[in-house]
């Protein structure tokens, strides 16, 4: 069975989404023990006893959005909104292993994956407030 | 003019969208995330691996056998129950969503498997084996009007299924007078903007009231509505389409799933439970629903200083294997608007339509404007270029004057309002046009190889439903009957607490339709928008809704938005009577603010906006006698501008023209044949701007897709109707990397014609950039003609003066074998340690071969020459499982040996030949060298080059490895050919 369908249907959490289900829209991206990945390229018995996080895990507490998350609503990041889980799960990722992630790191995460809607420039604005507000929030808290 | 929104109004603003929460949290809920009833079957379908072949004979027996089947559809079954869908011209042709004794392009459905879940039902399609007699195709339209070229529909006698010509003014005349006759040859590709989401359905059929209950990710019911219902034979009213609330893209491309509601339908009919399907992504890109590609030949009447006196146009329009509904839409809805932005008095025109071995067409982003502006907007260069003008002056020029709006073009349409003079004028002034020019200049003096392109193009938007009746004769519109408008509907409601919802059938697929209601409707009545609540997709059992009704034509803002407007003025408008009973005043004196309702002249005589809206509920008897109710308004709003085409054949196809103006630079790597996008600036008038944010969005979003389809994107097929583009790795989107941001510019002019003055937006840049950045590239490398994609290995053809190639990246296809078939070649060696009298006994075993054959499910001796074999085989995505048939010819024992063999699958054939020869190499060793060449088809051909060699290595790799340790260790280099006919040949 593949991740996406223990994940989607067996687990319930349809926030994953499938686009292609051979590895290139990146719309399925999930991140195990923190690493993103491409959940429809995964057998779920791979990641047995990992740890497994979906965009259903980035809100805070239910009803707040995420810096993240809500950088992408002030930007107008999304439209359909089928690719965003993933794009969200790899952003994501990227500033939790590397908070000052240059905006050349960010289009090179972002380039793994495909949105048909947006043309892509909102995204990139977006992962770059948020990650500013990451910062600043770091900076305030030390 | 611009307008600036004040401050005390809603619409105009960029709030943030309602959609966002639920989309951003997972909570959003899509066409796969909903519940189904607990019956429910999935869905798996078998389709066609050939270009065209009668099908034989179709074997269901081993699927039905197999775990968790419940039912397998064919295509004599959907016949039986089902009728053939309507087809938009008078032709002696049936149009089925399934093949019924014949297939006609890749992907073509030919069997539908239901089980009790999705991986049983495709592990059963695999099963059902269909004998094929395989047809020669022909893919390419100028070819489908041969003489000699294979025929699709016998019906038709040919492959034109329909042919008009049409006059405007005197097109002769103009030709004759005037000093030059200027003109292109254009073929412009095919195309899909391919949404993340792939279609679904799930489809409930009741017998007892002989009803189909379908929920699909449509975006309608729109005139496929009753396409649909008259092909389930049913009423309108037994045919229930419900759309799930979410629906993750579709650019036109979600309408082509409709065909598919009715194989469903027929699905559940047959199983007597519920059915889903999910469509992948491989079935997506080879049978869904891409563009109409065009062979277009224009050629203008040009005056000496570049003024255009007359056109001539000659389309070919390709729609792939059937004229599926709405078809040829693509080909009439730029019928009012063929003279695109300029003021042209004389217009021929010759309309012919074709079938050929492809898929068929249907809505895309852009529909039909792709196809006119790319010849249109080549030709003002070449008329600049010919001319030596400069190539702004020559559509200046041309452009309609400001002074004409509204204008009535040659071909019918109203051009409802528009500047174009100024909007030119200000982007060349304000995206720095001039700058542009000395980039240009800097560039080629050091060297390099950089170029500028323009474009101008009226963007239609709110189609008439009856354009596409232009297509028939003026008699048989007579018979016909007329049809024109384009309802649009909108339902404000206020529940017995005060509150306000709206409902609207705009379907939409990410745009943020709700945001924008809540927004307009919020407005009209004084309330914040975060208080209106919006449901926007549909269910026609309960909506209102009408035959225009859905997402396309990019109508939402001018026609939808605007119903909605009229509903909440109406409501507004009977709320101001009770509320001036409530206030002692008259309704003049009423006032709509912050969610209260009070009198002008006196503010703080005021009451709750609830209040006033829940009095029809609780008290009716206290309303004045002018006020039915305040409960439920519901406008349909349909334009007297949208006429049916008058017996000249003029045609308002659209109600709205917004205009885009847009020029770029490029630089060319001449090296490796790479575009660079180094500025790109756009100016839109789309009328009065709702909400810019996402009219931002809308073009961004467009402009993208157009970069793909100017430098990457094609469905391309072989000469043999053979599909090359099955993965998203062999169909190029572009991503971040391929992407600049452009520069917008707007310059509004209301539209007259609509409630709110907006006009559609959504797919002007699909229109405009594809052509914009060819110019731009003809320019740079001073090519005459250009073709898209303007792939690298295109360009560096182009620089190098070369016949242009037709995909890139460079692969290995050879137009091959009879049908749908891509060549593969190669030739290997590997050492094992064992003789040549072990290896050629190894060879011939078919234990042997069954140990060693990568994913071999058992060999079966046929006779000594002479093997049976069962693989699975994977390439990339696509894993199937093959009968392969091997058989051993030019025996020279123990030194050489010919194979022949043929494999086949649901997901694919194969056949090819090898020549292994075995040398002695000494202390007990033997080296093993294999030459091979097989050609593939079906649904593993479409996986594409890179991945099929790729794969091919591999399990011939896996082959020998296996041999050499079967012989007792020691194998090196690649591996082997026994394998590659099952192998290379099935699934290489
Ligand atoms: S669904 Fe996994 S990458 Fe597309
Ligand atoms: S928002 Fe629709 S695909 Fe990205």
């Amino acid at each position: 069975m593949l991740l996406t369908d223990l994940i989607r249907h067996a687990v319930g959490a349809t926030g994953t989404h499938v686009g292609c289900e051979h590895g290139v829209c990146g719309a399925c991206t999930v991140q195990i023990d923190g690493e993103p990945v491409r959940a429809c390229l995964t057998l779920a018995a791979q990641a047995e006893k990992l740890d497994i996080r979906t965009v259903e895990g980035l809100e805070p507490r239910p009803g707040e959005l995420s810096p993240l998350q809500a950088a992408f609503r002030e930007h107008f990041a999304l439209q359909c909104g089928f690719c965003t889980a993933g794009i969200l799960m790899s952003l994501d990722a990227l500033f939790a292993r590397k908070p000052k992630a240059s905006e050349r790191e960010i289009r090179e995460q972002l380039s793994g994956h495909l949105c048909r809607c947006t043309g892509y420039a909102p995204i990139v604005k977006a992962a770059l407030a948020a990650q500013a507000h990451v910062r600043e929030e770091k900076t305030t808290d030390a | 003019m611009t307008i600036n929104p004040s401050a005390d109004r809603w619409v105009g603003r960029s709030v943030p969208r309602v959609e966002d929460a639920a989309l951003l949290t997972g909570r959003a809920r899509f066409i796969d995330d909903l519940p189904t009833a607990t019956n429910t079957l999935d869905a798996a379908i078998v389709r066609s691996p050939h270009a065209h072949a009668e099908i034989r004979r179709v074997d269901v027996d081993a699927a039905l056998a197999s775990e968790g089947v419940v039912a397998v559809v064919t295509g004599d079954d959907v016949k039986r129950l089902t009728r053939s869908m309507t087809v938009g011209v008078k032709a002696n042709v049936e149009c089925w969503p399934i093949a019924t004794d014949r297939v006609r392009y890749v992907g073509e459905p030919v069997a539908i498997v239901l089980a009790t879940d999705r991986y049983l039902a495709e592990d059963a399609a695999e099963r059902v084996g269909v004998d094929y007699d395989i047809l020669p195709a022909v893919v390419d339209p100028v070819a489908a009007l041969g003489d000699e070229a294979p025929v699709l529909h016998p019906s038709l006698g040919s492959n034109l299924i329909n042919e008009r010509r049409f006059s405007y003014g005197d097109p002769d005349n103009a030709f004759a007078a005037a000093p030059h006759r200027i003109g292109v040859d254009i073929a412009y590709p095919r195309n899909s903007c391919t949404p993340i989401e792939t279609y679904g359905v799930v489809a409930h059929y009741d017998p007892g009231e002989d009803a189909y209950e379908i929920l699909a990710n449509f975006q309608g019911p729109f005139s496929i509505h009753a396409v649909v219902a008259r092909a389930l034979k049913v009423p309108g009213n037994r045919m229930r389409l419900k759309t799930p609330p979410s629906s993750g893209g579709s650019y036109g491309i979600k309408q082509g799933v409709f065909p598919y509601m009715i194989l469903m339908g027929v699905a559940a009919r047959i199983a007597g439970r519920p059915v889903k399907w999910i469509e992948d992504r491989i079935e997506h890109l080879a049978a869904s629903v891409s563009a109409t590609n065009r062979a277009t030949k224009l050629e203008a009447a040009v005056e000496a200083d570049g003024r255009i006196t007359a056109l001539a146009w000659d389309q070919i329009e390709d729609c792939g294997a059937h004229l599926r509904a709405p078809e040829p839409a693509t080909l009439y809805r730029m019928h009012g608007n063929m003279t695109g932005a300029y003021a042209i008095a004389n217009v021929s025109i010759r309309n012919r339509i074709v079938l050929t071995n492809k898929t068929p067409t249907g809505l895309n982003r852009g529909f039909g404007g792709p196809q006119v502006y790319y010849p249109l907007e080549r030709l003002m260069q070449t008329i600049a270029r010919t001319l030596k003008l400069d190539p702004i002056e020559v559509i200046r020029r041309n452009l309609v004057p400001s002074d004409a709006f509204p204008y009535r073009t040659a071909t019918g349409a109203l051009l409802d309002s528009g500047d174009y003079g100024t909007a030119l004028g200000r982007a060349i002034a304000e995206g720095g046009y001039a700058a542009l020019v000395e980039r240009r200049k800097t560039a080629r003096a050091e060297g390099r190889v950089y170029g500028i392109g323009l474009a101008a193009a009226v963007e239609p938007s709110v189609s008439n439903m009856g354009y596409i009746t232009t297509v028939l004769t003026p008699e048989e519109r007579e018979k016909a009957g007329p049809k024109n408008g384009a309802q649009a509907t909108a339902t404000v409601a206020v529940d017995p607490l005060g509150s306000v919802s709206v409902k609207v059938a705009s379907v939409p697929q990410g745009q943020g339709h709700r945001t924008v209601l809540a927004q307009v409707v919020a407005d009209a009545l004084g309330l914040d928008p975060g208080s209106v609540s919006v449901i926007a997709d549909v269910d026609t059992g309960r909506d209102a809704w009408s035959i225009a009704s859905g997402n396309y034509s990019s109508r939402f803002a001018p026609a939808v938005a605007g119903a909605a407007k009229l509903a909440a003025d109406r409501l507004r408008e009977k709320l101001k009577h009770v509320a001036a009973g409530q206030l002692n005043t008259v309704p003049d004196d009423i006032a709509f603010e912050g969610g209260r309702i009070a009198s002008r002249a006196n503010p703080d005589n005021s009451v709750s906006f609830s209040r006033v809206a829940a009095a029809a509920h609780w008290a009716p008897g206290t309303l004045p006698e002018v006020v039915d109710q305040t409960i439920r308004e519901t406008v349909f709003w349909t334009p007297d501008e949208l006429a049916a085409p008058n017996a000249d054949d003029e045609i308002n196809s659209s109600l709205c023209h917004g205009f885009i103006f847009d020029f770029c630079g490029v630089e060319i790597d001449a090296s490796t044949g790479e575009t660079r996008i180094d500025r790109y600036v756009t100016m839109h008038d789309c009328g009065t701007i709702l909400h810019p944010a996402m009219v931002e969005g809308q073009v961004r979003g467009g402009f993208a897709h157009a970069v793909g389809a100017a430098l990457l994107e094609e469905y391309a097929y072989g000469a043999d109707g053979s599909f090359q583009s099955g993965t998203l790795a062999d169909y190029l989107i572009p991503t971040v990397m391929e992407v600049p941001e452009p520069v917008i510019l707007h310059h509004e002019t209301p539209s007259p014609f609509t409630p709110l003055g907006a006009k559609g937006v959504g797919e002007g840049n699909c229109m405009s950039t594809p052509v914009c950045i060819a110019n731009a590239i003809a320019d740079a490398i001073d090519a005459e003609s250009v073709t898209l994609p303007l792939t690298p290995s295109k360009i560096l053809g182009l620089i190098a003066g070369e016949e242009p190639q037709a995909k890139n990246p460079p692969r290995k296809i050879e137009p091959a074998g009879p049908s749908g078939q891509r060549k593969l070649t190669g030739e290997g060696a590997a050492e094992v340690a064992a003789t040549r009298e072990e290896v050629w006994k190894m060879l011939l075993d078919p234990q042997t071969l069954d140990a060693i054959i990568p994913g071999s499910h058992g060999v079966r001796r046929i006779s000594d020459t002479h093997f049976a074999a069962d693989v699975t085989l994977g390439v990339g995505p696509v894993k199937g499982r093959y009968k392969a048939d091997i058989e051993l010819f030019d025996l020279d024992e123990p030194n050489a040996v010919t194979l022949r063999g043929k494999t086949v699958g649901a997901l694919g054939f194969g056949e090819g030949e090898g020549r292994i020869t075995l040398t002695d190499i000494g202390s007990g060793r033997t080296r093993i060298a294999y030459t091979y060449e097989a050609g593939v088809g079906g649904k593993v051909a479409s996986v594409g080059g890179r991945l099929l060699d790729g794969a091919a290595r591999v399990v011939i790799g896996q082959f020998f490895k296996a041999l050499a340790n079967h012989a007792g260790g020691g194998a090196s280099g690649a591996g082997f050919l026994a394998r590659l006919k099952a192998l290379v040949g099935g699934g290489s």
